[in-house]
């Protein structure tokens, strides 16, 4: 067990954690344990969706972002902008000052990275028309690992074209690239609303290496952006903006905007207990002549993202404001079209298997039949004082000889009762997953 | 490992309950998803049968390490002619069951493609007992 995400994008901060189990309650995979009173993840099952993050009520959950220093390593210093990030601001702040800011704060160039949304959807369609249906949108990288990690039989329908983002990176290195650059001396960095995307940037799936150098925090960048505003920083022009956007690619990143420009039977589908329910049917074969699916992790996708800190209704309203202002097209896709191609073509992705109780058949089938008979002896209360999320976890978990029986507070009661378990026993198992010190407090 | 599940007649909106229950116990133990989904499509669809065609009905299944041995028995009218009743596109189905989305005929010849071993017991006036094999390699 490790204290990091899969793809080491949050950390739980064992100073700060003080195992209030919040977290364990919300992840969609039972990835999180409480033992020795800190939250620990089986890192393995994470699929870097940021719910615990976005649960955490002691900020325990840190997002392994890069060093904003390191921008400095680059000569130019290219900053993707997603446009759920000009959403942050209410609306009175000028989008032109924005971006003077950006560059005030370290970057010579920005770039709105949606931008290639509008050679892209030509491609998505055509792609579309060939493949296994429903093709499910590879845009969210949190849907995608969900799919890897809880319905392996559906990765097929992954659509197996690179979103947005990888594209207009592979513009700015080709295009840097061209005009004569030395590679080591373009940085590019791409402004993050989820740890999703980070995992995606710094562990991709599909056999694809991104070029993006780092990632920035967007709740953090929000910040210093704001700040220089509020503090009226003074600007000296000196950063090249390229914030050619079309209202498709404005809306891309909402609910919707990217199944709108879809041929044919389309559905989005935002939340991630909705996406779940939705791929528990599909994956019964029980939907019929839907084409593509456009599933998002968050509620109002990405403009409910974990580091969207701003409403996300209020967040979405703004991207729809600021679309509808927008060109249906933007100049730049012919010098797309020369420095990139439309699409990025990813390799088939593998599931990866959760293997609950084991690899071998046989003993998974004895395993998961002793946890059966364990949870009719739990309460079904799914309480968490055992420091599993569920009773059915709890007996998965003492099944592969990570918890005991006796961590249940209703059977230890009961055994108490009976005079069958010593009250310092009971103590020292309370200390093992709550803690050492928990029960030494003086009122 | 042995399961059993209660079917009622007429209950559309509780049919899929045994097919998702087995579902996420064979996704438990790492069995093939490409498997998988053969079970869950003909366990699906005898136990929307019991559900379209019969009174009431109970769904063994028995899991080993080689594979899953459904067993579905109902009670109900019973099949009368099950030859017939196997060629694709057939159906007694009623108006109101093909407009619920059933009633293509294609339930029973369905389960045969995705079983390795399956079997029909009818009695008419009786019931109906489905056996389904399905190899886990
Ligand atoms: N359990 C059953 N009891 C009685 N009759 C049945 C049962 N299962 C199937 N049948 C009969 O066999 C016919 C064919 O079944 P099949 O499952 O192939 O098609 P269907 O149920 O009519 O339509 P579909 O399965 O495509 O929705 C049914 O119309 C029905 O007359
Ligand atoms: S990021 Fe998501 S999957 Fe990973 S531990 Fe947190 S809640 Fe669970
Ligand atoms: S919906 Fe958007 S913000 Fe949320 S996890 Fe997916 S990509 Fe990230
Ligand atoms: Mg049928």
């Amino acid at each position: 067990m490790s204290r990091t995400t899969y793809n080491r994008a949050l950390e739980i901060l064992d100073d700060v954690c003080i195992g209030c189990s919040h977290c364990m309650k919300v992840c969609p995979t039972e990835a999180l344990r409480v033992s020795a009173g800190k939250a620990v993840i089986h890192a393995d099952w994470c699929i870097d969706c940021g719910e615990c993050y976005r649960i955490c009520p002691n900020r325990a959950i840190r997002v392994m972002d890069d060093d904003f220093k390191q921008i400095y390593n680059y000569k130019y210093r290219v900053l993707l902008v997603p446009s759920v990030f000009f959403a942050q601001f209410e609306d009175s702040v000028p989008r032109e000052k924005i971006y003077q800011i950006i560059g005030e704060l370290g970057f010579t160039e920005v770039c709105a990275v949606e931008q290639s949304v509008d050679s892209l959807t030509d491609e998505v369609n055509e792609y579309v028309k060939n493949a296994q249906k429903p093709v499910i949108s590879s845009f969210c990288p949190a849907v995608i690992r969900l799919i890897q990690v809880r319905f392996p039989s559906l990765v097929d329908h992954i659509m197996q074209l690179l979103p947005p983002i990888e594209i207009t990176a592979q513009y700015y290195k080709n295009k840097f690239a061209k005009a004569g650059i030395p590679d080591g001396e373009l940085g590019i960095f791409y402004l993050t609303p989820c740890i999703a995307k980070i995992a995606a940037v710094k562990s991709p799936v599909g056999g694809y290496t991104s070029p993006i150098n780092g990632v920035i925090n967007m709740d953090f960048f929000f910040n210093k952006v704001y700040l220089a505003y509020k503090q009226r920083l003074p600007v000296s022009g000196n950063i090249s903006i390229n914030g050619e956007l079309s209202s498709k690619g404005i809306l891309y990143p909402t609910t919707g905007g990217e199944s709108a420009n879809v041929e044919g039977r389309t559905l989005a589908i935002d939340g991630m207990s909705n996406v779940i329910d939705f791929l528990e049917i599909l994956e019964n074969e029980e939907i019929d002549g839907v084409d593509f699916l456009e599933l998002r992790a968050c509620d109002q996708s990405c403009a409910g993202g974990i580091l969207s800190h701003r409403n996300r209704f209020l967040t979405a309203e703004s991207m729809k404001k600021y679309a509808a202002t927008a060109p249906d097209y933007h100049k730049l896709t012919l010098d797309y079209q020369r420095y990139t191609s439309a699409v990025i073509h990813m390799d088939r992705i593998e599931p990866r298997s959760m293997v609950k109780y084991d690899r071998d058949i046989d003993a998974a089938l004895q395993k998961m039949e002793r946890a059966r008979e364990l949870r009719e002896l739990f309460p079904g209360i799914d309480c968490g004082a055992c420091g599993a999320p569920s009773c059915e976890a709890l007996a998965e978990d003492i099944v592969k000889g990570q918890s005991e029986i006796n961590a249940c507070i209703f059977l230890r009661t009961l055994y108490e009762k009976r005079g069958e378990l010593p009250l310092e026993e009971a103590i020292k198992i309370m200390e093992r997953i709550w803690g050492r010190t928990r029960f030494d407090k003086r009122f | 490992m042995n399961l059993e599940y209660k079917v009622e007649g007429g209950d559309f909106t509780s049919a899929g309950l045994a097919s998702s229950q087995i579902k996420k116990i064979l996704k438990q133990l790492n069995v093939d998803p490409a498997v998988i989904k053969r079970v869950v499509i003909a366990l699906y669809e005898a136990e929307v049968n019991i559900v379209a065609h019969a009174y009431r009905g109970v769904i063994k299944a028995q899991i080993d390490g080689g594979g899953i041995n459904l067993t579905l028995e109902d009670e109900g009218p019973g099949i009368p002619d099950v030859e017939m009743a196997m060629t694709p596109g057939f159906s007694t189905a009623s108006k109101a069951v093909r407009e619920m989305g059933f009633g293509a005929g294609m339930g029973l010849p369905n389960i045969s493609e995705n079983a390795d071993d399956f079997k029909i017991d009818t009695i008419v006036g009786q019931g109906t007992t489905l056996r389904i094999g399905i190899k886990f390699r």
